[in-house]
């Protein structure tokens, strides 16, 4: 169901709508006022009944998260915020920086206030100039304000925002990657455990948590934290609240939108993106980041046998809600919540080939399987699409990144194995055309 | 001759420096300062000279430039060019665009006009993908990019 709502975006495209006055005219800063005059505990029990699944692709709730940090510790706490943004189709939380900055300085106050914390550091990758500019620009208003410092709003703890760069590596979006970058360091992951609550940055207890699930937690302590839940369809499932949904390639009108958790693909391409580009019918759609399995547009859901998810039970992919939990009982993955939308304009191979040459570049190259493995698929694909390839190597890209999955440090292996997969199993008769005709069954392109 | 800092920039230093709990935290920030009082690129004495300041070996400085694809090791042209690649951008027709890049600036992604006004590069996702194709100018990002904007960027910066 579509409910659009402007917790988030209301001053999207207004006119000196990232500054302090702006954000204060609608209430800005409340929140954070009253999370300091509430005990740390009380700030993350808040937390907890929003039911906010991390937006930044693996969906964990964000307040069982805060509470994971340790209750005592001589050293102290830290709060990073993961602004590298880089899965592809993904462009959320570069809106709410450049246009929203405040909600993002506010919510890390709380989220301070909530693990323990007097210091934030936001990562925000390098190419973002502008959005490191606002952020700076609020940190800087809000300081003034006595919002930030010392003693902010006059309370006895205090706290610091600031403002970290990267230097261009996808991988440092991955949370151990990204604190080896913030230590000064190669952005390479590192093993868990120990986990980032136990040794974080620096060596002290960290939550990293995602821009947009920061940035909403002030809406969190304006509407009370069950009543933030409640917006979403898919409160049942603890899936709570509002989200930035994003959709891009073929659509009409690509851009994010704001909406209660519960809007499905359908709603997202046909009713917000105003359906596919140039009236043609829609080949297939990756539902949240490239790292997630594509789906065709003919698609039918099969769930596990469960009353809560009765409502989806055989329906089109397209009619399910977009949920951490419904998405993932599918055999899919919600990940950023950004859709990228391909036609029935695009060679599905030529979209693979894409996408290998992503992984392979980004790939830290610190684990065998994922280093090598991205290279092997990428060599084939390149002779997939110049015609040369054999059946026997088809196979091969699917053992291949099979033997990615699950065997690396992190998570990339197995988001670079996903659109892998899924492409060839999904698309295989496009794959055998190029093998069968060298190369010449290539009528299509990528762009519309 | 040994790389060094203005005194305003100095002062910038130090001002990333006091942001972090160690030295080490500020390598990053500090070598993207220096790069861009070098020409855009970080050269032997600019390794040396973060490696002093933040008292690391040049081994760990050079470990972190060779890591990170915005840390130039050759001087690039006065002006840099990433043309976004990726799924989103190229459903857009980011491919036709960097052709035209090419053929317009007569080189290939990877090189630097003879003239050393531009040297043009492909991104990974630059998080603008609803408004493809995208590219990035030195620090600013152009959106929705038709050929005639293009090529109206393009002799502004050859122009320059
Ligand atoms: C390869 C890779 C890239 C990632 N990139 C990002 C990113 O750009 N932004 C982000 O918030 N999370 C990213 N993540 C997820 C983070 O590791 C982490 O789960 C997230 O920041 C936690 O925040 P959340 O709980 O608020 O979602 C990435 C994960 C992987 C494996
Ligand atoms: S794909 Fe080009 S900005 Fe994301």
């Amino acid at each position: 169901m579509i409910k659009r709502t402007e917790y988030l975006s209301k001053n999207y495209g207004k006119p000196e709508g990232w500054s302090l006055a702006t954000y204060e005219a609608g209430g800005g800063y409340k929140s954070a006022k009253k999370a300091l005059g509430m005990s740390r505990e009380a700030v993350v029990e808040e937390m907890k009944k929003a039911h906010i699944r991390g937006r930044g692709g693996a969906g964990f709730d964000a307040g069982t998260k805060w509470s994971f940090m340790p209750k005592e510790s001589k050293k102290p706490h830290y709060l990073v915020v993961n602004a590298d943004e880089g899965e592809p189709g993904t462009f959320k939380d570069r809106t709410i920086m450049e246009q929203n900055p405040h909600a993002l300085v506010e919510g890390c106050v709380i989220g301070c206030r909530g693990i323990g914390a007097n210091a934030a550091y936001i990562f925000v990758r390098d190419e973002l100039h502008l959005a490191k500019a606002r952020l700076w620009g609020a940190i800087e208003e809000a300081r003034a304000k006595g919002y930030l410092g010392a003693r902010p709003f006059g309370v006895d703890y205090p706290v610091e925002v600031y403002v970290h760069t990267g230097a261009g590596a996808y991988i440092c979006g991955e949370e151990t990657a990204l604190l080896n970058s913030l230590e000064g360091r190669r952005g390479e992951p590192r093993l868990k455990p120990p986990f980032p609550a136990q040794v974080g940055a620096f060596g002290c207890p960290t939550t990293v948590n995602n821009v947009e699930t920061i940035a909403i937690a002030p809406t969190v302590f304006e509407l009370g934290g069950d009543a933030f839940s409640q917006l979403s369809e898919l409160h049942p499932l603890n899936d709570g609240g509002v989200r930035l949904f994003g959709v891009s390639g073929h659509v009409e009108r690509p851009g994010i939108y704001e909406c209660a958790v519960g809007l499905t693909l359908r709603e997202l391409i046909y009713e917000l993106g105003g359906g596919i580009l140039g009236g043609r019918e829609l080949l297939a759609v990756i539902p949240g980041g490239s790292s997630c399995p594509v789906h065709r547009a003919d698609e039918i859901v099969s769930l596990p046998k469960d009353d809560r998810f009765a409502p989806w039970q055989g329906k089109s992919l397209l009619d399910l809600p977009l949920g951490v939990d419904t998405f993932r009982s599918a055999g899919s993955m919600l990940g950023t919540c950004c859709a990228i939308v391909l036609s029935d304009a695009v060679d599905p191979v030529l979209a693979t080939h894409n996408l290998i040459k992503f992984y392979k570049h980004e790939s830290c190259g610190q684990c065998t399987p994922c280093r090598e493995g991205c290279g092997w698929i990428e060599r084939i694909l390149d002779k997939v699409v110049h015609g040369t390839a054999t059946l026997d190597e088809l196979d091969q890209i699917t053992e291949i990144a099979s033997n990615i999955t699950g065997n690396t440090i992190c998570a990339f292996g197995d988001g670079a194995a996903q659109p892998m997969l899924s492409f060839v199993s999904k698309f295989r008769p496009a794959f055998e055309d190029y093998v069968r005709t060298g190369g010449k069954s290539q009528t299509r392109t990528l762009e519309a | 001759m040994p790389f060094a800092l203005s005194d305003e920039l100095e002062r910038e230093l130090e001002r990333i420096r006091a942001r972090y709990p160690n030295a080490m935290a500020a390598c990053i920030p500090t070598l993207h300062l220096c790069q861009d009082a070098n020409h855009g690129w970080v050269s032997d004495e600019v390794i040396q000279f973060v490696a002093t300041r933040l008292g690391l070996s040049p081994a760990h400085v050079k470990g972190v430039v060779t890591f990170y694809s915005l840390f130039n090791e050759e001087r690039p042209g006065k002006h840099q060019v990433w043309v976004c690649r990726t799924l989103s951008c190229a459903l857009r027709g980011s491919g036709s665009l960097l052709e035209h890049c090419e053929k317009k600036l007569g080189i290939r992604s990877g090189e630097t006009t003879k003239d050393g006004k531009i040297t043009l590069r492909t991104a990974e996702c630059l998080a603008s993908c609803g408004s493809g194709p995208v590219m990035q100018v030195d620090k600013t990002y152009h959106e929705g990019l038709t050929p005639a904007r293009v090529d109206e960027i393009l002799d502004r910066l050859l122009a320059d």
